[in-house]
């Protein structure tokens, strides 16, 4: 499937556009992108009339330049119609907004218009969707450009059963500065499905993880959903909702009644890799550390920290998501120790989760940063800094950096989110290191690496 | 491919919409699992020779198409010795509602396990591994994978488990054995597969482990309603 004229589209033509209803999905969706995205858009309504001093086309044969992709807001019964005349001018794709389909018990009419697709090899999204979001590119969502906190380009390819999910989790994203490469709403996912999205974001080079929000598969697609991701090169997240148990119904063997719909998504899940995320808050971690580090870990991290309340809530974060704190080497405690500066060497405690108190200088940190990296028990680097110390510098961030890329071993910091801090949040996210707002998030991002892990 | 007899059996039951446990083993059997020495049989004279041939006790229960859960039904009686025991369960057993049949079986000691399947609609085939026995579902301690099953998911399956310990073998008992359990799983997963258009959910429960067997004690299958 051709998906590249649909999600990096030079060309656009939005139909439905209204000439009285300002508000109307299809003319915020042609607003913006006239006004501020780079795809050459172009309005559609069958009766024509103008909109803001421009004329709007009868229909996309009316055209003459090459279209790409086509958003499509009109009404439902409208729709395969309008998708067969997408199809004559030799659009594409499309990006079907449009409400009133299967979600509302309509499957005769959206399995009609999935035939017209299918038929001419026409992938679309939704119908009943916001679209997708490509940063700096194209915006198909109808939402007023003003309402929304739109996260910045970045590598995670984000796909979505539902629009609101999509749209909320991305203000979660732009609030703890992580990107998105592309964010996809695929509503009804009566052609483009999750697994379609694997095999264009897994060959995307734009796109470092992949993560979903998933309510259900169909009859047997979590098997080819659950087969394709394993042979994905790049780490998947989900977020899964629907968990609860719905009226169960009498189930006659044990097994049955042992392996409920969401536990056996959650073991299979668990069993390929796949990281699933237990709640929203997991799962914009789970995104940022995976972004950084494809690879898993076992689970084995040794802590630094400035204070020795934060080594103990981490430590106990870590015991409660199953993440152990192993027991670090005698040679390396005595190689850290000789070269601590003398103000802090008889103060500190080197025993996982080792305090470097609040008189540790910059080169305190970076020492033991890297000798941990080199022990072999540790696969994995907590680096808990509260920079309200005097020895700690704003370079912290760039240096421990250095020191992650330097070892090889898998870095997580925690900074408290603050402008103050930003040089240092920088200093380690410009070099693709991954921060955490709070200990617990810190955490949390070891067990998504943990997540990740080869079965 | 599965083999014709294994067909045969499962056609055989359609109509009832489940496997009688007897015919159940059957099909284990030819999967090439170890089942327990059985006698199936209405005659206490035939039961109470097979008893004097075991060299421990039996288990006697009821084989009928209306008792689909034998233990709400009582339709177990287990540590039987002495012939005048199996003689007044066989009598009790034979008045149970449907009872055709009596299955006399060796007893095996050992861990109880259960090893299922699941025909699930959104994965297809998965297999289910836990702590076996009649309050599995209280425990719930029980890994879940897609099949078919490779030997590392078996391993990484008994890890999962809170009871992990003990089938790793704790404090002075012997464990059970890993290769005989994992041959068993990936034997049974196979099994799955090929019947996946048939079967609705399988339980072996309890499959007994010991340190050199691992015995289906109890098989029920239930058949996918066409």
């Amino acid at each position: 499937m051709k998906l590249k004229y649909l999600f990096k589209p030079s060309t656009m033509a939005v139909i439905g556009v209204s000439t009285s209803q300002d508000n109307h999905p299809a003319n915020v969706i042609y607003n913006k992108n006239n006004l501020r995205y780079p795809v050459k858009t172009f309005p559609v309504n069958p009766k024509g009339g103008i909109l803001n001093r421009e004329t709007l086309y009868q229909s996309v044969g009316h055209i003459k330049e090459e279209i790409d992709m086509a958003v499509i807001a009109v009404r439902a019964e409208y729709v395969p119609m309008v998708v067969e005349q997408c199809i004559k001018k030799n659009i594409r794709g499309a990006v079907i907004i449009s409400g009133g389909f299967a979600e509302v018990g309509n499957f005769k009419l959206q399995q009609r218009l999935v035939d017209i697709a299918k038929e001419a090899s026409f992938p679309f999204i939704g119908p009943n969707c916001l679209g997708i979001y490509a940063p700096d590119h194209v915006d198909t969502f109808f939402l007023p450009g003003e309402r929304i906190i739109r996260p910045d380009k970045g590598n995670i390819g984000f796909v979505s059963q539902s629009g609101g999910v999509l749209v909320d989790q991305m203000v979660k994203f732009a609030g703890q500065g992580i990107g998105v490469s592309l964010g996809v709403s695929i509503g009804n996912k009566a052609y483009i499905r999750e697994t379609d999205m694997l095999d264009w974001f897994d060959q995307d080079p734009g796109t470092k993880a992949i993560a979903f929000y998933i309510e259900g598969f169909e009859k047997k697609e979590g098997r080819k959903f659950i087969q394709r991701a394993e042979k994905c090169s790049k780490p998947v997240v989900v977020l899964k909702a629907g968990k609860s148990k719905k009226g169960i119904e009498a189930v006659s063997s044990h097994t049955a009644s042992l392996a409920g719909d969401y536990r056996v998504f959650q073991e299979i899940m668990k069993q390929h890799c796949v990281a699933e995320a237990d709640n929203e808050y997991e799962f914009t971690s789970f995104c940022e550390a995976l972004s950084c580090y494809p690879r898993g870990i076992i689970g084995n991290v040794g802590i630094i920290s400035l204070s020795g309340g934060h080594g103990v809530i981490a430590a106990d974060a870590c015991e409660l998501h199953g993440i152990s704190l192993p027991k670090i080497d005698t040679e390396t405690m005595d190689t850290i120790k000789e070269k601590l500066s003398p103000g802090v060497r008889d103060i500190v405690s080197l025993v996982n989760p080792m305090d470097l108190t609040g008189s540790s200088q910059d080169s305190d940190i970076v020492t033991t940063a890297r000798h941990l990296s080199r022990d072999p028990n540790v696969d994995c680097i907590l680096a808990l800094l509260i920079p309200y110390s005097p020895g700690v510098s704003t370079d912290i961030g760039a240096k421990l950096s250095q020191v992650a890329r330097n070892e090889g071993k898998p870095m997580i910091a925690y900074v408290p989110n603050e402008d103050k801090y930003k040089i240092i949040i920088e200093g380690f996210e410009l070099n693709n290191i991954p921060v955490a707002s709070s200990v617990e998030g810190a955490v949390l991002m070891a067990k998504a690496l943990m997540r990740c892990r080869p079965c | 491919m599965l083999k014709k007899d294994s067909k045969k059996i499962i056609e055989k039951s359609k109509p009832l919409g489940w496997v009688l446990e007897p015919d159940a083993k059957a099909l284990m059997k030819l999967q090439d699992l170890d089942i327990p020495d059985f006698i199936l049989t209405n005659s206490f004279d035939a039961a109470d020779l097979f008893l004097k041939d075991c060299e421990g006790p039996v288990v006697a229960k009821a084989v009928s198409k209306k008792i689909l859960h034998k233990t709400e039904h009582n339709a177990v009686a287990t540590g039987i010795f002495a012939s005048d025991h199996l003689k007044s369960e066989m009598t009790r057993l034979q008045k149970l509602d449907g009872c055709e049949n009596i299955l006399v079986e060796q007893m095996v000691q050992g861990l109880e396990i259960i090893i299922g399947a699941k025909n699930d609609f959104q994965f297809g085939p998965v297999i289910v591994f836990g702590i076996g026995g009649t309050s599995v579902e209280i425990y719930n301690d029980t890994a879940i994978r897609m099949a078919p099953i490779k030997a590392n998911d078996v391993f990484s399956m008994v890890e999962s488990l809170k009871a992990r310990k003990i089938i790793k073998g704790y404090r002075g008992k012997p464990g059970v054995n890993m290769e005989i359990l994992t041959n068993v799983m990936i034997k049974f997963s196979m099994f799955v597969m090929e019947l996946e258009n048939d079967i609705e959910s399988v339980d072996l429960n309890p499959v007994i482990c010991t340190k050199d067997r691992c015995v289906i004690a109890d098989a029920r299958i239930m058949l996918k309603r066409s």
